[in-house]
C-alpha cells in the first residue's frame, strides 16, 4: 500500500500540527540568530517553489523565469521600506537617488508611499506581469521548450533592464532594507527578524493550503489534463490559454510574496535575483522534492538550500559539482523526486529487488499502454 | 552611405559571432529536438582549447609555427568539444530523447559541472582527460573487424580504456611540467592573444575593420558552408536529414539512428568549440564565457525557425544589425532631426544592455505574429 493512500488517524494529524506549530513558535529560542535567519529565508524560498510546482508539476509548464516575479515582489517591498524611512534624506526620497542627481521620486514609485498599496503590490504586480507574459506566450500556443526559452529570455530582459537603470531603481547595487524602519523598528533588528520568521512560516502553511485548494477540484483536473494531453483538453471544449494564464499568474503572485519575504530577511534586493542560474535552481528544488507533490516542493526548497549553505561553508568549490550532479541524477534516476518516489511504487520496487515483497501481477498489455501514455 | 556601410559591417560582425555560436545549437536543437543548455560551456571548452594551444605553440619545438596556432586550434577545438559532446550524448542525453524538458535540466547540470571543472582542475590535466576520452572512445573503432566481432571484444575495449587513461595522465603531467601556466587551477580569466598577422585593421571601401572581426566572419562563413555541404551532399548528411524527418521510418529502412544521433550531436558540439575559438578572439576567456551567449543563441534558433539553417543565418544577421542600430543609437545619426520624444527613446535604449532588452522585446513581439519563426516547418499535425 503506498503512502498516499494511507488514511492517518485524526489524532495523529492533529498532534502533527500541534508539534509543527510548537516548533515554529519555539524556533527563535532554539536556533541561533544566524541559523534562524537562514531557515526563514529558505522557508520563504519554498513559497516560490510551490508556485513552480503548480506550473511545472501540475500544468507541465517549465518556467525558467520565476526570478522575474520573485525580484519584482522583492523590489516592491524594498522600495516601500526605503520610501517610508526616507524622511531625513534630502527631498524626502531614498538616499541613493541623490547619488544620481534625481530630485523627484519617479512617478511609478509615488503610490508606494501608501502601505496598503505596497501590501497589495507585492503580490498583485508580479501576478499581473506573469499574467501578461503568460497570455502573450500561451495565446500563440507556444509551449514546451519554447516556453522555457522565452521565459528565460524575458528573465534576461528584466535583468538587463534592472541592472542598467540606476536612476530608477539603483541599478546593479539593488535596494537595501536592513537599515530601514517598519513600525518604528529597524528591519534588520533581531526582534523584527523573529517576527518575519513567524510571518514566513505562517505564509508557507497558508500558501500550501492555497495550492492544495487550487489543484484539488475541477480546476486542478484541467491543469493536469493540460500537462498530460493539451490538444485533448482543447478538443473537449476547454480553452487551455485561460487556465494556463491563471495558473502562471498565481505562480507569479506566490513568487512575489516569496521575494518580498526573502528580501526583508536577507536585507537586500538586487538584479542578482534575476540571474539565469537562480531561476533554474528553483526548478531543481521542486524536481528533487518531487514535482506534483506540493509538500515535496516545500521540503525540497528548504533541504537543498540548507545543504547548499552547509556544503558551501565546508567546501566552497564542491557545491557546483554536487548541484550539477543533482540535476543529472534527479532527471535520469529519480524523475518523480524523492517524495514522488516514496508515494509511488518506489519503495515497493526497491524492496522487490531484494525479494522482500511480492510482484504485482498485471496484464502485460496494461503495462505497455501505460508506458505509451507516459511517453508524451 | 558611409554610415550605412559602417552599420552594416558592425551588424554583420556581431551577427557572425551569434551565427557561429548558434550554428551548433541549430543542428542539435533543430535536427534532434534536444535542448542543450551546456552548449555555452562547450563553447567555453573551445575557447580554453585555443588558450592551451597558444601556450603549447610557445614551446621551443612548435615555436616556428606559432603564427598558425589559431588555425590548428580551430580543428582542435572542434575535436575537444565534439568528444565531450559525444560523451554527453552516450551517457546522459540518450536516455532522455523525447523528453526535452528533462534534457534541459540535465544539460544545465552538465554545464554547472563543466564550469566548476575548469575552475578547479588544472588545464594541463583537463587536456590529459580529453585526450584519454578521445582514445577511449575511438580506439576500439579502429580495431580490425576480426577483433570487433570476437566474444572477447569487451576485454579489448576495457584494455583500450586503461591505455587511454594512462596516456591521459602521462600527457597531463608532461604538459604541466613544461608549461607552468597550465599546471595550476585558477578561476581567473585568461587572455588569448591573436598572432601578429591578425592584429591591426583592414580598410574596406573607406571604413576600417579590425582583422580579428574579419577572421571571425571567415570562420563563420567556412563553418556554414561546410555544414551545408555536409548535410546536403554527404551520405551521413542525408541520413541525418532522413532521421530528422521521420525517425521510425529511417530506422525501418536500415539507418542506424543511434549512430546518426551520435554524429549529429558530435558535430553540433564540435561547432560550439569552433564558436569558442571565435569568442576567445573577442575578449578574455573565463568559466562563465558561455553563459553570455546561450540565451542569444536560442533566440536566434527560435527566431529563424527550428531545423532551418537559412533561417538561422538570416535571424543572426538580423539580430546583429538590429543590435548595432539600437545599441549604438545609429538611427539618430542617420536621421539627425527627428522629433524629441522619439530621439529620447532611442537614446534611452542606446547602451549594450538596453539594446538587448529592446531586441528580446522585439523578438517576443515578432513571435506573436509568427510563433514558429521565420521559416516554420510545414506539417499537418495538431502538435508542432
Amino acid at each position: 500500500m503506498s503512502l498516499s493512500k494511507i488514511k492517518f488517524d485524526k489524532k495523529i494529524v492533529l498532534s502533527f500540527w500541534i508539534i509543527l506549530i510548537a516548533l515554529i513558535i519555539a524556533a527563535p529560542t532554539l536556533l541561533p540568530v544566524f541559523r534562524l535567519n537562514l531557515l526563514g529565508r529558505y522557508l520563504s524560498l519554498s513559497i516560490v517553489a510551490l508556485g513552480v510546482d503548480l506550473i511545472w508539476g501540475f500544468t507541465g509548464l517549465l518556467s525558467l523565469g520565476q526570478g522575474i516575479f520573485f525580484a519584482l515582489g522583492g523590489y516592491c517591498a524594498a522600495m516601500y521600506l526605503q520610501i517610508t524611512s526616507s524622511s531625513e534624506f534630502p527631498n524626502n526620497i531614498p538616499e541613493f537617488f541623490a547619488l544620481y542627481g534625481v530630485e523627484k521620486l519617479p512617478f511609478f514609485w509615488e503610490p508606494f508611499r501608501s502601505p496598503v498599496f505596497a501590501f497589495f503590490a507585492i503580490w498583485i504586480i508580479p501576478a499581473l506581469v506573469a499574467g501578461l507574459i503568460g497570455f502573450l506566450v500561451f495565446r500563440n500556443r507556444i509551449k514546451g521548450v519554447y516556453f522555457s526559452i522565452l521565459t528565460q529570455a524575458s528573465l534576461l530582459v528584466f535583468f538587463n533592464f534592472f541592472n542598467g537603470q540606476q536612476k530608477l531603481i539603483n541599478g546593479t547595487n539593488g535596494l537595501k532594507t536592513d537599515v530601514t524602519q517598519l513600525f518604528g523598528q529597524m528591519v534588520g533588528s533581531e526582534s523584527m527578524q523573529r517576527i518575519f520568521f513567524w510571518i514566513t512560516a505562517i505564509l508557507v502553511i497558508a500558501a500550501w493550503f492555497f495550492a492544495k485548494w487550487v489543484v484539488k477540484g475541477r480546476f486542478g483536473n484541467i491543469l493536469i489534463g493540460i500537462r498530460d494531453d493539451e490538444p485533448r483538453v482543447r478538443f473537449t471544449g476547454y480553452n487551455p490559454v485561460i487556465f494556463k494564464t491563471i495558473i502562471f499568474s498565481i505562480a507569479g503572485g506566490l513568487a512575489g510574496i516569496s521575494g518580498a519575504l526573502y528580501t526583508v530577511q536577507s536585507g537586500i534586493v538586487s538584479p542578482q535575483f534575476m540571474t539565469v542560474p537562480f531561476s533554474i535552481e528553483m526548478v531543481i528544488w521542486v524536481a528533487v522534492g518531487g514535482r506534483g507533490t506540493l509538500l515535496g516542493a516545500i521540503l525540497g526548497a528548504v533541504f537543498i538550500n540548507y545543504a547548499k549553505s552547509l556544503v558551501s561553508e565546508a567546501l566552497p568549490a564542491s557545491w557546483m559539482f554536487i548541484q550539477g550532479g543533482l540535476f543529472i541524477l534527479v532527471v535520469t534516476a529519480l524523475p518523480e523526486g524523492v517524495l514522488g518516489w516514496i508515494q509511488g511504487d518506489g519503495p515497493r520496487n526497491f524492496l522487490q529487488k531484494f525479494g522482500l515483497k511480492r510482484k504485482i501481477e498485471t496484464y502485460p498489455s496494461l503495462e505497455v499502454n501505460n508506458k505509451e501514455g507516459n511517453n508524451e | 552611405m558611409e554610415l550605412l556601410l559602417d552599420s552594416l559591417f558592425n551588424g554583420v560582425a556581431i551577427g557572425s559571432v551569434l551565427l557561429v555560436a548558434a550554428l551548433g545549437l541549430a543542428i542539435v536543437f533543430g535536427l534532434m529536438g534536444v535542448i542543450n543548455l551546456a552548449h555555452g560551456e562547450l563553447m567555453m571548452l573551445g575557447a580554453y582549447t585555443t588558450y592551451v594551444t597558444q601556450l603549447l605553440f610557445k614551446l621551443p619545438i612548435l615555436k616556428p609555427f606559432y603564427n598558425s596556432y589559431i588555425v590548428v586550434s580551430i580543428f582542435l577545438a572542434f575535436i575537444v568539444s565534439g568528444v565531450v559532446g559525444i560523451l554527453l550524448e552516450k551517457t546522459i542525453i540518450r536516455k532522455l530523447y523525447g523528453s526535452p524538458l528533462e534534457t534541459l535540466l540535465a544539460t544545465w547540470g552538465v554545464s554547472l559541472i563543466l564550469q566548476q571543472f575548469v575552475r578547479s582542475v588544472p588545464l594541463a590535466y583537463g587536456t590529459g582527460l580529453v585526450i584519454s576520452l578521445l582514445i577511449g572512445l575511438f580506439l576500439p573503432a579502429t580495431f580490425p573487424s576480426k577483433i570487433k566481432e570476437s566474444v572477447n571484444f569487451k576485454y579489448f575495449k576495457f584494455s583500450s580504456w586503461i591505455f587511454a587513461a594512462l596516456t591521459g595522465v602521462l600527457t597531463g603531467s608532461l604538459i604541466s611540467s613544461y608549461v607552468s601556466k597550465l599546471s595550476r587551477a585558477s578561476a581567473r580569466n585568461v587572455d588569448v592573444t591573436a598572432p601578429s598577422w591578425m592584429r591591426g585593421q583592414v580598410e574596406i571601401i573607406g571604413t576600417t575593420f579590425p582583422k580579428t572581426r574579419l577572421m571571425i566572419i571567415v570562420i563563420t562563413l567556412i563553418s556554414v558552408i561546410a555544414i551545408t555541404l555536409f548535410l546536403n551532399q554527404s551520405a551521413w548528411g542525408m541520413r541525418i536529414r532522413a532521421v530528422t524527418q521521420n525517425r521510425q521510418m529511417s530506422d525501418c529502412l536500415g539507418i542506424s539512428t543511434e549512430k546518426v544521433d551520435i554524429i549529429t550531436f558530435g558535430i553540433g558540439s564540435g561547432l560550439a568549440g569552433v564558436a569558442g575559438v571565435a569568442v576567445s578572439l573577442l575578449g578574455s576567456v573565463g568559466p562563465n564565457v558561455g553563459g553570455n551567449y546561450i540565451v542569444g543563441c536560442f533566440m536566434v534558433v527560435v527566431l529563424g525557425g527550428v531545423g532551418n539553417l537559412l533561417g538561422t543565418v538570416l535571424a543572426s544577421f538580423g539580430i546583429g544589425i538590429m543590435t548595432d542600430l539600437i545599441g549604438a543609437g545609429r538611427l539618430l545619426s542617420i536621421w539627425p532631426d527627428m522629433p524629441l520624444p522619439l530621439s529620447n527613446t532611442i537614446n534611452f535604449f542606446a547602451t549594450t544592455s538596453m539594446a538587448r532588452v529592446m531586441i528580446f522585446a522585439l523578438i517576443v513581439i515578432f513571435l506573436q505574429f509568427k510563433p514558429t519563426g521565420l521559416f516554420p516547418q510545414k506539417g499537418r499535425m495538431v502538435e508542432n
